[in-house]
């Protein structure tokens, strides 16, 4: 699986902006990727993407329900554990899959982070489900800031 | 690196290695196994090697790779008094553990049935993302069986009154305290009992392979009685309850990290001392989240006895679909062991590694008490499976452990790319066996070629000595997520 490039017509509102790619040789028995973003919001956009890639053909969700998200934390990897463990348990507690996003990330004292996010409940069939994701896990986390873009690795356990 | 070999099968790896290293780090492997031992088992067991009150060595079994926090086979004991308890050392899929079944049947019966068994297996036990259970729970009966595990289950007509001595840990562990579950870990998996989840879980069909019944006398003991015997192995775990429990305590530990001036190598690593409110609080969510596993296998081994029942029209019981063991291989244990002449209480994680206590031990039920606790080693669909039997060797030099599978040696990814799903169930059913599986790129991951050898991994936890080989089983039919 390649590099997922932003999509542009509007209905392909699946992948808005940012962009992930799956990583072979880390923690073999999980699933592990790198992402980017042109702003935070980008790239942890991108990350919500990989994660529900690695369960379903994304493309095949439809934005039908929304859910709303608000997590904290003292520093940017925390926030984006906590972000994907968020929706990783209204997944399983919604039985929904996630296919677009609306996030905003301040820094008012440590970091906060809000978000919409659009979905559909789990259809084996039509999603065309591959493996659950149990949880994120903090091994190898990192966001970082080079040059103009954020980038992030994370690792799944599947 | 420095490393030796201390003895055929076990390579030290001595404290000068990394600064921080409190013990040796000692990884169990042929020569063959060594070679293709990949590169995170060595950087993580001797990260574990670090942590506070870690007892003699930590430990790498046959099976091992790479994951997160602990390596996957890993085994590490510490001190009860001033040790840790980590839940990267125990795994999101808390007790995540495999059952054995026997029956009475053979290839020959089951055979022409397949197809139909495995249809009617594949509707009984729900598996695969976002899938749901059939018993509907409420928050309180969840919690009830936080407690009792398997018990729930019997008292609710989901097993029989000898089930529970065939489980390890009797299917409930003592110290559960649902107060310490999280509202979120118990809204997330309380619709999910009875279900088998994704990934390399698995529901099997296996044949007892005649020629390979390693030690006829104990295998008549755990109930393998004829040639060609059919036997039910399940893999699974906790589901999201446990996944949520250890979520939850991971960012709970990493806070508690910074109270007790606890320093580590990785965050996955996360760990606070097994005295202090953290530490009790997690390991009685854990045990909420083990005895919740044992109920989600027993669950799921009723239906599976309904299932037979239904295909063959003949009561469970008139098929002999006993229990032959059910194994943690995710988890942590109070246990006693032998440190430096000394028995001493320790709290044993075991991360990918399985319990193997040996004859006369009082923690192996009275009914295998003569031979040894069995051992269940689930290996890939495509190679099949062993039963063996818990040593003396197993507690002198392994804390009580053993391997719990065959091991990965390729990511998902290359998997996926060696292999197509659609390709993969082609050639098992061309080898005579039935596949039923909720997502082709799932099972493409699961392909044999992206596992150890079991053979190897097998023979040589049984020339170490750290279990016996006793049955050689073979898969007939497969259910994946």
């Amino acid at each position: 699986m390649g590099t997922y490039k932003s999509g542009h017509k509007k209905e392909r509102n699946f992948l808005k902006m940012g962009k992930y790619k799956f990583l072979e040789d880390v923690a073999i028995a999980d699933s592990a990727f790198e992402a980017e973003g042109e702003s935070l919001e980008e790239l942890f956009e991108a990350c919500a993407q990989a994660t529900f890639e690695v369960m379903a053909e994304t493309k095949t969700v439809e934005a039908k329900k929304k859910e709303e998200i608000e997590v904290k934390s003292e520093d940017l990897e925390g926030l984006l554990f906590n972000w994907l463990a968020e929706l990783i348990y209204l997944k399983d507690l919604k039985a929904t899959l996630f296919s677009k996003y609306e996030i905003k990330i301040e820094k008012p004292d440590g970091y906060k982070l809000q978000a919409s996010v659009w979905g559909e409940p789990i259809d084996a069939e039509k999603h065309k489900v591959k493996i659950d994701v149990k949880a994120v896990t903090y091994h190898l986390l990192e966001v970082k800031k080079t040059d103009n873009k954020w980038t992030a690795k994370v690792i799944l356990d599947t | 690196m420095q490393m030796e070999k201390i003895q055929e099968g076990v390579w030290e790896i001595p404290k000068t290695e990394k600064e921080g290293m409190r013990v040796p780090a000692r990884i169990f492997a042929s020569e063959k196994l060594m070679q293709i031992m990949d590169k995170g088992v060595f950087e993580q067991i001797t990260n574990v090697a670090c942590l506070p009150g870690i007892q003699k060595h930590a430990l790498c079994m046959p099976d091992g790779h790479w994951g997160y926090g602990f390596p996957i086979g890993g085994v590490a004991a510490f001190s009860t008094e001033d040790g840790m308890i980590s839940p990267g050392g125990i795994g999101f899929d808390i007790n995540c553990g495999v059952r054995l079944i026997r029956t009475d049947l053979t290839l020959e019966e089951v055979k022409p049935k397949m197809e139909l068994l495995m249809n009617t297996l594949f509707k009984l036990v729900p598996a695969g993302v976002g899938s749901k259970g059939f018993v509907k729970l409420n928050s309180n009966t969840f919690r009830e069986i936080m407690i009792k595990g398997v018990d729930w289950c019997i008292e609710n007509g989901y097993g029989w009154q000898e089930d529970r001595e065939r489980i390890e840990e009797s299917g409930h562990m003592q110290g559960a305290n649902p107060s310490k579950a999280s509202q979120k870990a118990i809204s997330r998996g309380m619709d999910q009992l009875g279900t088998l989840g994704s990934g390399n879980h698995y529901l099997e069909i296996q044949v007892g392979l005649t020629d390979q019944i390693y030690d006829p006398e104990i295998a008549k003991v755990y109930g393998v009685s004829k040639p060609n015997q059919i036997f039910i192995m399940v893999h699974c775990g906790s589901r999201g309850f446990g996944h949520q429990i250890a979520t939850d305590y991971l960012q709970i530990f990493l806070d508690a990290m910074r109270k007790y001036g606890i320093k580590i190598l990785d965050k996955e690593l996360a760990c606070a001392p097994f005295n202090s409110s953290e530490g009790q609080d997690y390991f009685s969510a854990m045990v909420c989240a083990a005895n919740s596993a044992f109920a989600n296998r027993q669950v799921i081994t009723h239906r599976i006895r309904e299932g037979f029942a239904e295909v063959f029209k003949k009561d469970a019981k008139d098929m002999g679909m006993h229990i032959i063991y059910d194994v943690a291989h995710n988890i942590a244990k109070i246990e006693k062991h032998n440190i430096d002449g000394e028995e001493k209480k320790v709290i044993v994680h075991r991360k990918g590694a399985t319990r193997s206590f040996p004859p006369n031990d009082p923690a192996v039920p009275e009914i295998y008490r003569k031979v040894g606790q069995p051992v269940i080693v689930g290996g890939s669909m495509e190679t099949g499976s062993y039963l063996l039997a818990g040593t003396q060797k197993a507690r002198e030099m392994t804390f009580g452990s053993t391997c719990h599978g065959s091991g990965r040696v390729m990511s998902r990814m290359e998997a996926k790319r060696k292999v197509r799903g659609t390709e993969l169930r082609q050639r098992m059913t061309d080898r005579g066996m039935v596949v039923r599986a909720v997502s082709m790129s799932g099972l493409a991951e699961e392909a044999g070629l992206a596992y150890k050898n079991i053979d190897e991994v097998v023979n040589t936890v049984d020339a170490l000595g750290i279990s016996k080989k006793v049955l050689q089983l073979r898969p007939l039919g497969s259910i994946k997520g």
